[in-house]
């Protein structure tokens, strides 16, 4: 308290003050958050169990109809696989590629080292649509430009499929999910004292020894944690599954953009974002307790 | 120090390849004098710059864009500021319950909040609003504002607050003075992060918005959708020039990773 009041009828006055004050102070966002984020999804769970028709719309009930569509029908099982089998993948490739480079970007001298960083992690702000769309280029049907490479090196003879393919979705979104993973193993890069690998290989250790013994055990939480943003990403990922993946080649997003926007069957596209949202959940927080739990002592 | 062997470099060079070509052949593509999608290029050609002026939706678009970007991280950061000084500076009960209200929009799928805020703003007749987009983009940039508006406060001498609080300066002006000056950096970054943000938002605002309200990303997006040519690509290359000068301004007044990674830079 550095307030110099005597009397203890003031003092008391001050602590119900100071005590109410971050309240006061969080209020104007917590009823923002409350009036914009919580009141709009619990709206939407409801609307998941609302019914509707072609010709009579929404109708104001409370059945399963919607649930039980998406749990026995296999068009949505596939569906889902399909989503979390993308998410997957690209969530090995961030952490195989993104890992070793964050460990170079941090080894370099300056200028190089803020120089690639700006590189590889500038394109986090460039907008997905625009980076999507030069996948789109790169892989254009036979004329792409990916393609006509791998002709003109002599390793294919015929042009691979990457648009409209699980290939080209994986490869897409790996690209725009990967300066998430160089993030976060660059911010548990930063806490690694340089030191412990040179006593290593002052007692002799080999340089992938060190890597091994040394550098992985201390950046895997960057990268674990890295994971789970890259597969929360790409899971609901949206632009990038839409423009390379077209109309075919649904994920658990464009299905309830479709729902929403073509189909005009809101409950059931409810339904899907819902149930996308809820698994999300409990893997987020399901690897989230594992981390914490195997590396508590990392995160203090 | 120890250098990077020459296999590590290979390694890297291929990590930029594969980072900026996407970029590059955008850009590239959009100054091809041919009326088709063509690359390598024969020659070079502003045509494709040209056209945009000739196509207005994406002009009014780009203007809604910024507008949008530019009322709701202000909005954004003027909710942030106190809600930061709360928890950055009180142990009240429900601190992390609140902390944890305020960082949702970044784990909650942005296709579910696109849903929900077409669902509620149809609801409540802000359907196909500015407003409607406003406050959900308020929602969306909030906790980037917060990450960063939240560091500075940490980050802050209060003994400084303290000295003038001693020299019988009030709570407003003590604000006004001294905290508010301190924290300016933060905001600042917080504010362009916000920014950023809400001008390359398209996945929850392509639920909401509609012909009048569409977003340039939603536009560019939607264009796409029906046919690739050289024009999308000049949009782009636009886009990702601004942003661009944008990042670079960012990185040499702030710092990429401590803006990105919200704390901090540790000098070692």
């Amino acid at each position: 308290m550095t307030r110099r009041d005597s009397t203890p009828v003031t003092v008391t006055a001050i602590t119900a003050e100071r005590r109410a004050a971050p309240y006061l102070l969080s209020l104007p966002a917590l009823l923002l958050f409350v009036g914009v984020v919580l009141i709009p999804i619990a709206m939407t769970v409801l609307l998941s169990f609302h019914d509707w028709g072609q010709y009579k719309g929404i109708e104001p009930v409370l059945i399963l109809k919607n649930w039980r569509e998406v749990a026995s029908d296999g068009y949505f099982h596939e569906m889902f696989l399909r989503t979390f089998r993308i998410a997957l993948l690209v969530t090995v490739l961030t952490a195989v590629l993104g890992a070793p480079e964050a460990y170079i970007l941090n080894r370099m001298r300056a200028p190089w080292r803020s120089i690639f960083l700006l590189v590889v992690l500038g394109p986090l702000l460039i907008s997905v649509v625009a980076r999507t769309l030069g996948w789109a280029l790169l892989f254009g049907g036979s004329s792409g430009v990916i393609n006509k490479a791998l002709i003109n090196l002599g390793l294919i003879s015929a042009p691979l499929p990457f648009m409209f393919t699980e290939t080209g979705v994986v490869v897409a979104l790996t690209h725009v999910l990967m300066p998430f993973m160089v993030l976060s193993v660059w911010a548990a890069l930063q806490q690694l004292d340089p030191q412990i690998e040179n006593a290593a290989a002052s007692l002799g250790a080999s340089q992938s020894t060190i890597l091994r013994r040394i550098v992985l055990p201390q950046i895997l939480p960057g990268i674990l944690s890295g994971a789970i943003i890259v597969f929360a990403l790409a899971a609901s990922a949206f632009a990038t599954p839409a423009i390379i993946g077209g109309r075919r080649l649904k994920v658990a997003a464009t299905l309830a953009y479709d729902e929403f926007l073509n189909t005009l069957n809101w409950p059931l596209g409810a339904a899907v974002a819902i149930l996308l949202l809820v698994a999300l959940m409990v893997i987020i927080v399901g690897c989230n307790r594992l981390v914490e739990g195997r590396y508590a002592e990392v995160f203090q | 120090m120890s250098r990077n062997s020459s296999l590590a470099l290979a390694f890297h060079l291929t990590f930029v390849a594969f980072m900026l070509a996407p970029i590059l052949i955008v850009c590239a593509v959009a100054f091809t004098p041919e009326g088709y999608l063509s690359f390598p290029t024969q020659g070079l050609s502003l045509r494709w710059f040209k056209a945009i002026a000739r196509y207005p939706e994406f002009v009014t678009a780009f203007w809604t864009s910024i507008w949008l970007g530019l009322v709701s991280s202000t909005i954004a950061l003027a909710f942030s500021v106190p809600a930061a000084l709360a928890i950055a500076r009180y142990d009240f009960k429900g601190r992390d319950t609140l902390t944890a209200l305020f960082m949702s929009p970044l784990m909650i799928p942005h296709v579910v909040l696109g849903i929900a805020f077409l669902r509620f703003f149809t609801q409540i007749g802000l359907g196909n609003t500015f407003l409607g987009l406003v406050l959900a983009h308020i929602v969306i940039v909030f906790p980037f504002a917060l990450r960063l508006t939240l560091a500075s406060a940490i980050g802050m001498d209060r003994a400084i607050e303290q000295a003038a609080i001693s020299l019988g300066a009030s709570d407003i002006m003590v604000f006004r003075r001294i905290t508010l000056p301190l924290i300016m950096p933060g905001l600042m970054s917080g504010w362009a992060l916000a920014f950023i943000q809400s001008f390359d938002e398209v996945t929850m605002t392509v639920f909401i918005a509609a012909p009048g309200t569409e977003t340039l990303p939603v536009r560019m997006f939607l264009y796409i959708q029906d046919n690739i040519d050289p024009l999308v690509t000049s949009v782009s290359a636009v886009v990702i020039a601004l942003t661009t000068v944008l990042l670079i301004l960012l990185d040499r007044t702030y710092g990429l990773d401590r803006l990105l990674i919200g704390r901090g830079r540790d000098e070692a």
